[in-house]
């Protein structure tokens, strides 16, 4: 029991908590974009490789970087918001959606230019496990379940106390209504794509922190981000957070040996769970699980 | 005169393997619009089984059949189909952006599958020894003659396409994509052509599957890559624009004689600049993009119908 825990459900929750940073800044994007935005998992690698630059120059702590990693990404997206998507507002979501497909493969190509292709790491050396009772748990995946809720707290905050996340949520809920009621909303879309991005910086610092920065970090779990945003209903980012937690959980499960000796699904099938659960979510529940909460 | 003329058969073959990709892409998108972001992985679907097909027996994966390639070939396009037909039977019926996902997460698979099932593909390693057809003619009339069959196949695709898009077949896809509700209205069931549609798109990209890798004579999970094998596609058919065949057309040799030029550019740089040099293009074809969806949305040849 302890050892499913150990190896396989604090993983788990590790990897969900990340996957629930990125899709829940993907299903806030969508909510009031009304478009899929293919580029949040470039997002997500500029953001790592951000932190690297902060790590390199003052010689901080990656966990200090993070404010360096959401301080650099949040200006890509305006910037291409403002060149590619701006102009492109009142054309059909699946324009958009292309367009977003292009600015992906631009800020891939600009990582690749800058830090080449071999992967990297923010700092070399091994950290003992904490143990209690038992449990083991690395410091990082700690701080980074710590980071995840932090985080989810803050967003909580802006969405539901400021007037500036009313305005976001009237546009997610009904975009003509907010126009005419006077919701400023050029400037929630700004701050929209700022709080997408940021959420995007932070699990990109995270995933890098827990595996490897290479220019593919993010394009490699951007479908498992969408599925978790599907499952929990594509617009709610606490369902997409959710989903997210559960698809983190779902993937390192499913490397148990439930059933006889050898792993339930052979580990190198284990990005292939996301895409499983996709499909199972769009054949029964297309409207995600949680539908009616928000 | 001989290199020039290989280097020329060379380019114009892959032109003519990308030109039969966007014709499939433009039957999903342009005539059903249908957004397949996988084009990846129907060409592997076509590609792995037209070479194990045709490869010389091997104890490295199942089967080298050492069937002739024109006994492979339909086989690979129906490939194509069939990988597309529980893709499309789940997801036509719900939005365009989760048709995308849905899609991208194929192709995943398919690598995923390519690279780890050593029994079926051969792993890692692929499959080596994929017979070319016409080799026995020797250089430089063996890829002359190859190239000619490449052009001979997606003509035969144009002609097809060309076909649906004017029967009343294609009519309908039209009246589906553009309004659903009236096409439902008018008694026509919109999932069912749907997916006719896609797999037919597939089956064409199944056999360009085939034909990359008889031209390479090699097939392996490195030898497709998403950017070649799925974006640089949508790139060809925005450029020559989609709903148009013969823009589809266009646009891929279009597209892919900057993309071959370009490279050919890059490959002149010295050692550390040449590598730079690949992701400068990168980038450029996804600006290249964003411009003609801004500034030319119709295509170089607009929208056909």
């Amino acid at each position: 029991m302890l050892e499913v825990i150990n190896f396989y459900l604090i993983p788990g929750l590790v990897l969900g908590s990340i996957y629930a940073l990125a899709a829940a800044g993907l299903s806030l994007a969508y909510g009031v974009l009304r478009f899929a935005n293919f580029a949040h998992g470039e997002l997500m690698t500029f953001g790592a490789y951000a932190a690297l630059v902060a790590v390199g120059l003052l010689g901080i702590s990656p966990w200090a970087a993070v404010p360096f990693a959401i301080a650099a990404t949040i200006p890509v997206i305006l910037l291409a918001d403002r060149a590619f998507f701006a102009p492109l507002r009142r054309a059909q979501p699946a324009v958009l959606l292309i367009s977003s497909f292009g600015v992906a493969l631009m800020i891939r190509a600009v990582v690749y230019f800058v830090w080449g292709p071999t992967p990297q790491g923010y700092a070399r050396g091994f950290t003992p496990p904490l143990l209690w009772e038992g449990l083991r748990i690395q410091p990082r995946h700690l701080y980074i379940l710590a980071g995840a809720l932090a985080a989810a707290f803050l967003v909580h905050l802006l969405l539901s106390r400021s007037r500036a996340g009313r305005a976001m949520r009237a546009m997610a809920d009904d975009p003509d209504l907010a126009r005419i009621t006077g919701v400023p909303v050029d400037g929630v879309i700004r701050l929209t794509w700022a709080v997408s991005a940021a959420l995007a910086a932070v699990a990109g610092v995270f995933l890098a922190i827990d595996t490897e920065l290479s220019p593919m970090l993010g394009f490699n779990v951007v479908l498992a981000a969408f599925a978790a945003a599907i499952l929990g209903g594509i617009g709610r980012p606490w369902g997409a957070a959710l989903g997210g937690l559960l698809l983190g959980v779902a993937e390192e499960l499913s490397t148990y040996p439930w059933i006889g000796e050898g792993p339930l699904l052979e580990p190198a099938y284990k990005t292939g769970v996301a895409f499983a659960v996709l499909v199972l979510v769009l054949i029964f529940r297309p409207q995600g699980l949680f539908r009616g909460m928000n | 005169m001989e290199p020039l003329l290989l280097y020329g058969a060379t380019l114009l073959t892959l032109a003519g393997i990308y030109a039969a990709l966007t014709l499939g892409l433009n039957l999903q998108w342009g005539l059903t619009g249908l957004m397949n972001f996988g084009a990846l992985g129907f060409v592997a679907a076509g590609a792995y089984t037209s070479a194990l097909l045709t490869a010389p027996p091997s104890a490295m994966h199942v089967g080298g059949f050492g069937w002739p390639w024109f006994l492979a070939w339909p086989l690979a396009a129906l490939a194509g189909a069939l990988l597309a037909l529980p893709i499309g039977a789940i997801s036509l019926r719900l939005r365009t952006d989760y048709l995308a996902m849905a899609t991208i997460g194929i192709a995943e698979i398919v690598r995923l599958v390519a690279r780890n099932e050593d029994w079926l593909t051969g792993g890692p390693l692929g499959i080596t020894g994929i017979p070319r057809p016409f080799e026995s003619l020797g250089q430089p009339w063996g890829p002359v003659a190859f190239l000619l069959l490449v052009g001979a196949v997606v003509a035969l695709l144009y002609a097809m396409a060309e076909a649906t898009a004017r029967s009343p077949f294609g009519r309908t896809l039209r009246a589906i994509r553009d309004d659903e509700e009236a096409a439902k209205a008018a008694g026509r069931n919109p999932a069912a052509f749907r997916l006719q549609a896609f797999m037919l798109g597939a089956a064409c990209m199944g056999l360009a599957g085939a034909m990359l890798a008889h031209f390479f004579k090699f097939m392996g999970p490195d030898a497709l890559d998403p950017v070649t094998a799925t974006f640089l596609v949508w790139v060809m058919l925005i450029a020559g624009g989609s709903g148009s065949n013969r823009g589809a057309i266009l646009g891929a040799v279009a597209i892919w004689a900057v993309w071959a030029a370009t490279d050919w550019l890059a490959a002149q740089l010295p050692g550390e600049l040449a590598t730079r040099a690949a992701y400068v293009r990168l980038f450029m074809i996804g600006l290249a993009l964003q411009l003609i969806l801004l500034y030319r949305p119709q295509g170089l040849l607009g929208t056909g119908r």
